[in-house]
């Protein structure tokens, strides 16, 4: 009984120890907020997974009409739109790649 | 130790509700310690309930009879194998087990998910804090594990159908996959907390999806060979609802699955998945509530039950708030495309999720009705297999058809003579098998005969898959047919290893069609030298015989088995007698033939004291396709469960590219 009561007061000792964990590391953090994407970084994530669905729906648009599942007639039909689109995806991302660039230069 | 059982018990309930107010109040006002420390709670309600289960374990290995529940579910002659499954052989030791797996996959989904998704993950924790609370609060205040009592010599021993070795798998895997699901869940409400509409929860929760998934299915397949061997009424699967508490999320992640590929190829069905998600999650409670809560056999034992109130406050809860959030953001979760053909692939995934949703609820309204109607009436009104067997009809055989036409289909739109030409192979396969199999009788079921036609429809659209796949890689990068094979799974593991699952469903109706429109089944008592036949095959009763095991006393019949005049050997079924149990259990006998997959399978019904047995006698072709369906359907899951390094890399450029990932 008293082993018993002695183990589990170590283990509620071990629990507060490691809920305390963040603050014992940082007693007084200069900067406690939560670092979190911006308006501007959940629109490029929005933009990249555009960009990586219309990439791969042309991928996989051409290996389908490479292993006959796609017809001639319907390829010619999908690949134009889809091609604008994956141009259009990159094109939203690209002013993102300049400023990336220009900072890269700057550096 | 019973005392530090309860105290591990009540630390991890102080945990996990720490996470959810810590971790609520961080994510809401962004403190960053605040939202480490409630995730490190989790991981510390982990070990504590790691703490307390093998405690419970060590009970019960002990024999340690001073524990209630040690002394309900063991005994001295047990085996050690079952004293192990005796952990999840009763409520308290189920709940504990669900609270371990639960906290298990928190911590390594908070820990494997905090760089990529962190805004997302500082929500999730709070809902995985809370669904945790709940199961921790039930083991402490309502159904505990480590009550005590003054130790009697021996304990009541463990059920005795559940002294079977499928008993020690099915149970855990089937938890595996009800609390697997949660993850999927705490991912979703959290994202819509976070008020995030990107795809990171669900390429945070597509593997925990798909393990819980596989784990499910391998479950019931487990329970169903189980259900075959132990319950020895000749089926595998009698719509029971405790049966049906499985397969309802199962299928509900099923078409979670599917759809959730429209929104990651074309960004439609936001709303649609969240709901998907949620309809998992409710019914793996649902079916934890059904399976411990006595509901199934009365209202009565329901509102006797201790826990049965809670858990349905609890589904209550979930399901009402989670609807109240999706409804709140569905301005976020609006469609960035439209359908655009109703002949495309995205529009077969769509009927596939119509279909499989109608069958999810079919079969919840048909667990729900009894209850219900009780409810209302005062007596029980069962819904019977004619009703299941209908629906299963009326939804499973399109949903066949469809695994053949999906991946035959092109994403976005196909001209109907693109078409004809893809289909045109499958098409012959499937008529010619049709018309083959007519003279070997398969026209005696017209349900059968069409899940052969289906069946064969969807083997044929997948070989033409893998083989159009392997030759357009081949002519890709050249090299040899297996490298070409292996680089076209090695590109698309999720899309070849959904195939190879198609192909386990596929042997699964087989199987099912055959075992049950095809069987034959005859029935006599029998003297010992006297015979029966069955089928092609003719059985002998020769001898009975009696021998003491560990823990009961065994009786078998033993039969000589012919088939057309060959002699195959023996045969043996008869009954075990379990002393401390007190109880009395059928043991069929069962002679597989797996070159034909079929199944000579003997129940000794009644075994008489002047030496006469009643024996009923089944033929089951092809039923162990099922069981081989299910290493397939294994199978099928390792390789789309395989992590894929190239997609990895891709994901990793993408997040770090648009600032949401963590440096690490």
């Amino acid at each position: 009984m008293t082993a018993a009561l002695v183990l589990g007061a170590l283990l509620a000792a071990a629990a507060v120890l490691l809920v305390a964990l963040p603050y014992l590391r940082e007693p007084r953090a200069p900067d406690d907020t939560l670092e979190q994407p911006g308006e501007l970084e959940r629109r490029q994530l929005e933009l990249a997974e555009a960009r990586d669905r219309a990439l791969a729906a042309l991928k996989e648009l051409e290996f389908d009409h490479r292993t006959g599942k796609v017809s001639d007639e319907d390829y010619r039909a999908l690949v134009g739109p889809l091609r604008r689109e994956a141009a259009a995806a990159l094109r939203a991302l690209e002013p993102r790649a300049e400023v990336d660039a220009r900072v890269r230069n700057r550096v | 130790m019973p005392e530090l059982g309860r105290a591990a018990l009540v630390v991890t309930l102080g945990l996990s509700l720490y996470a959810v107010v810590a971790g609520a109040y961080a994510a809401r006002y962004r403190r960053r310690r605040l939202a480490l420390s409630a995730q490190n709670a989790l991981l510390g309600a982990f070990g504590a309930t790691l703490v307390a289960s093998a405690l419970l374990l060590a009970a019960l290995v002990r024999n340690d009879f001073s524990f209630v529940y040690a002394a309900a579910h063991t005994s001295r002659d047990l085996p050690t194998g079952y004293t192990i499954s005796a952990f999840w052989g009763g409520q308290e030791g189920s709940l504990l087990l669900w609270l371990l797996i639960l906290t298990g996959y928190a911590a390594t989904a908070v820990l494997l998910n905090r760089r990529s998704a962190r805004d997302i993950v500082v929500w999730v924790v709070p809902v995985l804090g809370g669904v945790a609370v709940f199961f921790a609060f039930l083991l402490v205040a309502v159904a505990s594990p480590f009550a005590t009592q003054a130790a009697p010599l021996d304990g009541r021993g463990l059920n005795p159908s559940l002294q079977n070795p499928y008993m020690m798998a099915h149970p855990p895997l089937l938890y595996l996959g009800f609390v697997g699901l949660t993850v999927p869940f705490a991912f979703a409400v959290g994202a819509m907390l976070a008020r995030r509409s990107d795809e990171r929860w669900i390429v945070a929760t597509r593997r925990w999806t798909l393990v819980a998934w596989t784990s499910l299915g391998i479950g019931q397949l487990l329970g169903a060979h189980w259900a075959y061997e132990e319950v020895g009424w000749g089926g595998y699967y009698a719509w029971d609802p405790v049966e049906n508490a499985a397969l309802m999320p199962w299928l509900a992640a099923t078409a979670f699955l599917h759809s959730v590929m429209i929104q990651e190829k074309r960004g439609m069905l936001k709303v649609w998945n969240v709901l998907l998600v949620l309809l998992a999650f409710s019914l793996s409670l649902f079916g934890t509530f059904l399976t411990r809560s006595g509901i199934v056999s009365s209202i009565h034992s329901f509102t006797q039950s201790s826990i049965g109130p809670w858990f349905l406050a609890f589904i209550c809860i979930v399901v009402l708030g989670s609807l109240a959030l999706l409804f709140a953001r569905l301005p976020l979760l609006r469609a960035q495309t439209r359908l655009e053909s109703l002949v495309s692939r995205e529009a077969t995934f769509l009927y596939n999720n119509l279909l499989l949703v109608a069958l999810t609820l079919t079969i919840l309204w048909g667990v729900a009705y009894p209850i219900l109607h009780e409810l209302v009436y005062g007596e029980q009104r069962l819904v019977g297999q004619g009703y299941y067997n209908f629906f299963v009809r009326v939804f499973g055989l399109p949903l066949l058809l469809l695994m053949g036409i999906g991946p035959l289909v092109a994403w976005r739109r196909a001209s109907l003579r693109g078409l004809a030409l893809t289909f045109a192979w499958p098409l012959g396969v499937a008529v010619a098998t049709g018309l083959l199999l007519l003279p070997f009788g398969a026209g005696s079921s017209i349900p059968g005969l069409i899940a052969y036609s289906f069946a064969a429809f969807v083997l044929a659209s997948i070989a033409l898959e893998f083989a159009r796949g392997t030759r357009a890689r081949r002519a890709l990068s050249g090299g040899s047919w297996p490298r070409a094979f292996s680089d076209l799974v090695a590109r698309n593991r999720r899309r070849y290893g959904g195939y190879v699952v198609h192909a386990a469903v596929v042997l699964l109706a087989i199987g099912v069609a055959g075992s049950s429109a095809y069987d034959t089944v005859s029935e006599r008592q029998l003297a010992r030298g006297e015979a029966l036949a069955v089928g092609d095959y003719r059985l002998t009763y020769e001898r009975l015989e009696e021998r003491e095991a560990a823990n009961a006393t065994e009786v078998r019949a033993h039969l000589r088995v012919e088939r057309d005049g060959e002699e195959l050997g023996t045969v043996a079924a008869g009954k075990n007698a379990y002393a401390a149990e007190r109880q009395v259990t059928n043991e069929v006998g069962i002679r597989s033939d797996l070159a034909t997959g079929e199944d000579l399978f003997v129940i000794a019904e009644q075994v008489n004291a002047d030496g006469t047995v009643y024996f009923r006698v089944f033929v089951k072709p092809l039923v162990n396709l099922i069981w081989l369906a299910g290493l397939v359907f294994l199978l099928g899951a390792v390789v789309a469960l395989w992590p894929d390094a190239r997609e990895q890399r891709r994901l990793a450029v993408r997040y770090a590219r648009a600032g949401v990932a963590q440096e690490t």
